[in-house]
């Protein structure tokens, strides 16, 4: 009833009048949703300085009590308020150091695989198995590496290198002590399970962008597969390939659940990779809603603000590599 | 040896290693989501879905974490998904060559792969310590923050998809933008969309860092998001971490029903996006 009413009245008013009035209505909800999109996107923006902004005004008391010597004092000691985060800055960078010097090596040659040998209809099962397999909670990876992973290599890996590098100069330290099963190895080794999804995925990509031309030309005049690999392939992918291993980078410095069960959560650097350590993120979420008192919360923030930037810039040079890649590639 | 059979000795290592990588990495894949089959199997039961947390040593279900995180997540998608689309709307449509568009890109590539324990500071930090109570609410907008980079992403690459000729017939029989991006981008679009919101949920589903300081856990059952709230992951992490066997087996069928609802929504989203657009 009220519709018919209205449209009655519509043709009773001169019909310039209505239909300009049609049109401002027009432009009026044009210009709102514009200024709402807008405005959605200028907040991602505003997320990001919120995050650096909060964590810098939680940091600040732990960063003016202790100055740079947070950074690499390796005291961490609730009781008397005294922190320094050397242990779990060493922590971090050992263990993605183990796992993307195990994950790289792997997820390219992976890579290689899937482009260049794999027969073309198990492409695409394996391919979606690994992208499947990246979105996997790293929760999961944690659970099995508490108590199937650690145990196994406490009883046969963990051992064997105690024993077998026991004599030699350098690396009897590297493998010294008890075989605990869980530690700084252990947590290494269970990020490069974790990231392989990624670095394989990426390098796949890349790879796959490859003009087919140049591959071809360098088959035919009698290359190996290998040897296109070497000498075409990974010159043109260079910038993508190092992109892509930097992403995978960030991702296991940020980790916090597949180490968080496995590391050990010991605030000292070893130098041993067997014994157990920490790292920032496991640091975090082990003792951030136990800790008491303003000092020790304020020193948790600095760590995140502290993982945040190394991450940070990983990411953006990551992301700024791949980019130059994509440009190039058109 | 010739120099052609060490070239051909040397391509044939280097691709029996590749063989091997992918016998390595899948076979160790296949390992641990076996072992996760396993174990939570011998735990699988109804009561897992009908009963509370149980307290240590004795019996229980999963019910009170399962319902809490299909709350949070819910609300996190709710909170997260416009704001995501809208920009993402923006950065396809309005301002496709604009500065702002590509800061916004690259802010958001970044936010994409922060570490999620960092979200869940943030969080505390503007909300938690403000309130001065761990809440549902405060887990749901965490979450909500991972949401919002998967969304952008994923608006932007679909909005692009859709043909320009598209924009130009509807521009052409005078339809204003705003209704030429709802009429017809977002439903030219629509697989897509969804697509982004099926990925954000997986993503989430299994997020635990962010909740441990924001949301807690609750050993009860609950509806009240001005309280802590249990979520599946947190209790995967406490229980798995205790000396209980009881809470140990309730860990691993969290654990399996984690991961059997991400890859369902993986798959899923996978199903939804691979159909033709349009």
């Amino acid at each position: 009833m009220a519709e018919v009413a209205l449209q009655g009245r519509d043709f009773a008013q001169p019909a310039i009048t209505s239909r300009s009035k049609a049109l401002a209505k027009l432009r009026l909800s044009d210009a709102v949703f514009f200024q709402l999109t807008r405005g959605s996107a200028i907040a991602v923006l505003i997320i990001l300085s919120g995050i650096i902004a909060s964590l810098l005004y939680g940091a600040t008391p732990a960063l003016r009590q202790f100055g740079f010597g947070f950074l690499v004092s390796e005291r961490w000691n609730p009781v008397t308020e005294n922190f320094g985060a050397a242990a779990p800055i060493y922590g971090t960078v050992v263990t993605s150091f183990i796992a993307m010097l195990i994950a790289v090596p792997l997820g390219l040659l992976i890579a290689l695989f899937l482009t260049e040998l794999c027969p073309m209809w198990l492409r695409r099962p394996i391919g979606i198995a690994v992208e499947l397999l990246a979105g996997i909670p790293s929760i999961i990876y944690g659970i099995w590496g508490l108590f199937m992973f650690a145990p196994f290599l406490q009883r046969t890996l963990q051992p064997a290198l105690i024993g077998v590098f026991g004599d030699v100069p350098v690396l009897s330290t590297l493998f010294a002590g008890p075989p605990y099963g869980i530690g700084i190895l252990t947590a290494g080794l269970i990020l490069a399970i974790m990231v392989l999804p990624f670095v394989t995925s990426i390098s796949r990509d890349v790879f796959e962008a490859v003009p087919p031309v140049l591959k071809e030309a360098a088959y035919g005049i009698g290359c190996t597969t290998w040897e296109v690999f070497r000498r075409v392939v990974v010159p043109y992918t260079r910038v993508g390939v190092i992109g892509g291993v930097m992403l995978a980078l960030g991702r296991a410095l940020g980790e916090t659940m597949a180490v968080t069960f496995v590391i050990g959560n010991a605030h000292r650097i070893s130098g041993s990779l067997l014994a157990p350590g920490t790292t920032i993120s496991a640091t975090i979420a082990n003792e951030f809603t136990e800790a008491v008192g303003d000092l020790y919360t304020s020193a948790l923030i600095a760590l995140g603000l502290l993982l945040f930037v190394i991450t940070f810039i990983v990411l953006a040079a990551a992301r700024y590599m791949l980019m130059r890649l994509e440009r190039r590639i058109g | 040896m010739t120099l052609y059979s060490r070239r051909r000795g040397k391509n044939a290592v280097v691709l029996g290693l590749s063989v091997a990588a992918t016998a390595i990495g899948l076979g160790w894949l296949a390992l641990i989501l076996g072992a996760l089959i396993w174990e939570a199997f011998l735990g699988l039961s109804l009561q897992v879905f009908t009963e509370m947390t149980p307290p240590p040593g004795s019996a229980g279900g999963l019910l009170n974490p399962i319902v809490g995180s299909l709350i949070m997540t819910g609300l996190a998608v709710v909170i997260g998904t416009p704001l995501g689309m809208l920009a993402g709307t923006y950065m396809a449509e309005y301002g496709r060559h604009s500065r702002l568009t590509h800061v916004v890109r690259f802010i958001n590539d970044i936010l994409l792969s922060a570490p999620s324990i960092v979200i869940g500071l943030f969080i505390y930090e503007i909300f938690v310590y403000q309130v001065g109570h761990f809440s549902g609410w405060s887990g749901a907008l965490a979450l909500a923050v991972i949401v919002i980079p998967v969304v952008v992403r994923t608006t932007e690459d679909m909005l692009l998809l859709v043909p320009d000729t598209l924009r130009e017939a509807s521009a052409s029989i005078g339809m204003p933008r705003a209704h030429m991006i709802s009429h017809v981008c977002y439903r030219a679009a629509s697989a897509g969309l969804i697509t982004g919101v099926l990925l954000a949920v997986a993503r989430i589903s299994g997020e635990t860092a962010p909740l441990l300081f924001t949301a807690l856990n609750n050993q009860f059952f609950s509806f009240n998001l001005n309280a802590p709230m249990a979520s599946l992951p947190v209790v995967i992490f406490q229980f798995a971490l205790s000396p209980y066997k009881e809470w140990q087996a309730l860990a691993w069928v969290g654990a399996l029903i984690i991961t059997f609802a991400v890859l369902a929504l993986s798959i899923a989203a996978r199903a939804l996006g691979s159909k033709e657009p349009l």
